[in-house]
């Protein structure tokens, strides 16, 4: 399998940012890590994974659509949109990963998507296997596997190299424009490292968590279950699981006017916030118990319904750490699950 | 990056404004063509479908398109006053371009389920909107359908959306009755009196209709009981819902009841199917 020692990473980073974008996880001075653009002399940081989620290099927080010029009465659009740069996002983990799959069945359908599409076109994945999972991971419950993740290209460390296999064309084009800085070498210690990751995967609290109770054709079922009023009761409605979470896809379509022009723009929004449904005539969601309820239901229950049973959630553990009063979907898939 | 987005919306220019009610106009929209002249429509539609209309920086938002298909001249747009976007639309001149883009959703199904079929038009209020347009295109195609009844109902004689057409138009047809009503009495008014759930009872349609629906949560709600209680199924009454919308083609993720999105897989829903959803609406 092809190779490169880790002691030689940096110079494999060089190379790579030479001819295109490259983005790695750093650590930041708080010891979280994120996305950097790289630059010469970055340290790729040795976390389980990024604070927030790799879907902004696909679905940024926010971009402009479109702009329009106002004169008197006349409206002129204005087609801004160009063609993305070619970018490799480096050392995504397996959850993260297959968040693109799930975020691709919104964003592809027809109409596709054209802002998401270019960006996913000239993107590289290149994944990187977990060794160590943590106490937060569940990904195993949604049939992701760690140790083999997807993307363009899937990476593993074993501690002194990091091994390369390219899943799709553009991940072997990848592949094949740092050729001269691997080297072809024995992979037969990563056996080893998969079997103790998968060793700890077992040991791990949420280990047993199960989706077995859920899916498309419970939608009455868990709708009406009582449970969610004592689920939704501390929530506070500020949206931080739908902003770290890789699966969220749900936007606003806001107007700037930047006084030489209106600037129509994108961003993240958030079905945990009372004005989401909120119109003129009154809110179907007029509590947050509803809305509580819609965020859960639509990953478990509303995708699964429209897209052959795949859940809407990846097991990242974002959620888990960060909500304000420990309310998440594991506990509500404990609390709903049919034993 | 060639392909057109959805997202990007055309020019339309507004050429007419009619003033139906206290709070509701009629705009009339054409397309700019090619060599700059102002005439026909931005798109083509079914009946029951719904266009994004924006006047960028005050707002965008859903409207059902109220003209016929049949009609290859403009396309209209009857909108009740009732926030930031509709109460600028409200107050601007013929002239005034604005954005649009569609045409979203299903539409009623008048060239299937609805052909050969005698059609029960049920609205109340602005409701009238969406009707509207299957109406017109029923009368343009009159041999594909059986009688029209329609029962339509506002709030006074001044809310009547479309008056002078019902007078005009819809009432001089051959097979088309026409019942209006208002909820109070009202000098000038020597018509019915009363809601429209109970008008339908009172008026005890033939169970053979299929029924179209459209007007305020709480009318359709009771006049569905009403029809219920006189023998009509689920499956032969229709509806079109509105909920809130930013995108139009089930990306958003807002307008969902269910696992459906109103934008894409509605507006328009058959009673039974809407039974099966989450009652969240």
């Amino acid at each position: 399998m092809l190779r490169i020692a880790i002691d030689k990473i940096d110079s494999l980073f060089d190379a790579i940012a030479e001819k295109q974008t490259l983005y790695i996880p750093v650590d930041r001075e708080d010891g979280a890590a994120e996305y950097k653009k790289y630059e010469s002399g970055m340290k790729m940081s040795n976390s389980l994974n990024t604070l927030r989620s790799a879907k902004d290099f696909f679905f940024p927080q926010t971009e402009n659509l479109v702009e329009f010029k106002m004169e008197g009465k006349q409206i002129e659009v204005k087609d801004i949109r160009e063609e993305s740069e070619d970018f490799v996002i480096f050392g995504v983990r397996a959850c993260d990963a297959r968040s693109f799959s799930i975020l691709d069945k919104v964003y592809l359908v027809d109409p596709v998507d054209s802002f998401y599409k270019n960006r996913r076109d000239h993107g590289v994945v290149v994944s990187m296997a977990c060794t160590r999972p943590a106490e937060t991971c569940f990904c195993s419950a949604f049939g992701i596997d760690p140790t083999a993740p997807e993307g363009d290209v899937s990476c593993w460390n074993d501690g002194s190299y990091i091994y390369f296999e390219a899943n799709t064309e553009k991940g072997k084009a990848f592949v094949d424009s740092i050729s001269s800085l691997l080297e072809d070498g024995d992979a037969s210690s990563l056996e080893n490292v998969k079997a103790e990751t998968k060793r700890i995967l077992s040991l791990l609290p949420l280990s047993n968590l199960s989706t077995d109770s859920f899916g498309g054709d419970k939608l009455n079922e868990y709708f009406n279950s009582e449970k969610w009023a004592e689920l939704s009761e501390s929530c506070i409605g500020c949206g931080t699981c739908t902003f770290v979470c890789p699966t969220c896809q749900c936007y606003d379509i806001k107007d700037f006017n930047t006084g030489n022009g209106i600037k129509r723009f994108r961003c993240w929004d958030s079905c945990m916030y009372s004005d989401f449904t909120k119109m003129a005539h009154g809110n179907p969601r007029i509590s947050q118990l509803e809305r509580f309820r819609q965020r859960f239901m639509h990953k478990l229950v509303y995708f699964p319904a429209n897209n052959n049973g795949e859940f809407g959630c990846v097991g990242c553990g974002r959620c888990l750490s960060k909500c304000p009063i420990s309310m998440n979907i594991v506990k509500v898939m404990k609390a709903l699950e049919v034993k | 990056m060639n392909a057109n987005d959805t997202l990007i919306p055309h020019i339309g220019v507004v050429t007419d404004i009619r003033i139906d009610t206290p709070d509701v106009k009629t705009f009339r929209v054409n397309a700019i063509n090619a060599d700059g002249t102002v005439g026909g429509k931005v798109f083509e539609h079914m009946p029951g479908q719904c266009a994004m209309l924006s006047i960028p920086g005050v707002g965008e938002a859903m409207f059902s398109i109220t003209s016929s298909p049949t009609n290859k001249e403009f396309m209209e747009f009857s909108i009740k006053k009732c926030g930031c976007l509709t109460n600028w639309l409200h107050a601007m001149d013929v002239g005034q371009q604005i954005t649009i883009r569609g045409p979203y959703g299903n539409a009623f199904p008048v060239e299937t389920e609805l052909k050969g079929k005698d059609l029960l038009f049920i609205a109340g209020g602005i409701g009238l909107a969406p009707l509207r347009s299957v109406i017109n295109y029923v009368r343009d195609n009159r041999a594909n359908y059986g009688d029209v009844q329609i029962v339509y109902g506002s709030r006074s004689m001044d809310d009547l959306v479309d008056y002078k057409e019902i007078i005009d138009e819809w009432m001089t047809d051959d097979g088309i009755e026409v019942n209006l009503t208002i909820d109070r009495e009202q000098e000038g008014w020597d018509g019915h009196v009363g809601f429209v759930p109970n008008y339908v009872k009172e008026l005890n349609p033939s169970l053979n209709k299929t029924v179209l629906i459209c007007g305020p949560p709480i009318m359709i709600k009771f006049t569905l009981n009403g029809l219920k209680e006189l023998g009509f199924t689920e499956t032969q009454v229709y509806t079109t819902m509105e909920l809130r919308m930013k995108c139009g083609v089930g990306k958003c993720g807002r307008c969902n009841i269910g696992n459906k999105y109103v934008c894409k897989d509605g507006p328009v829903f058959r009673f039974d199917e809407l039974g099966e959803l989450p009652d969240e609406y």
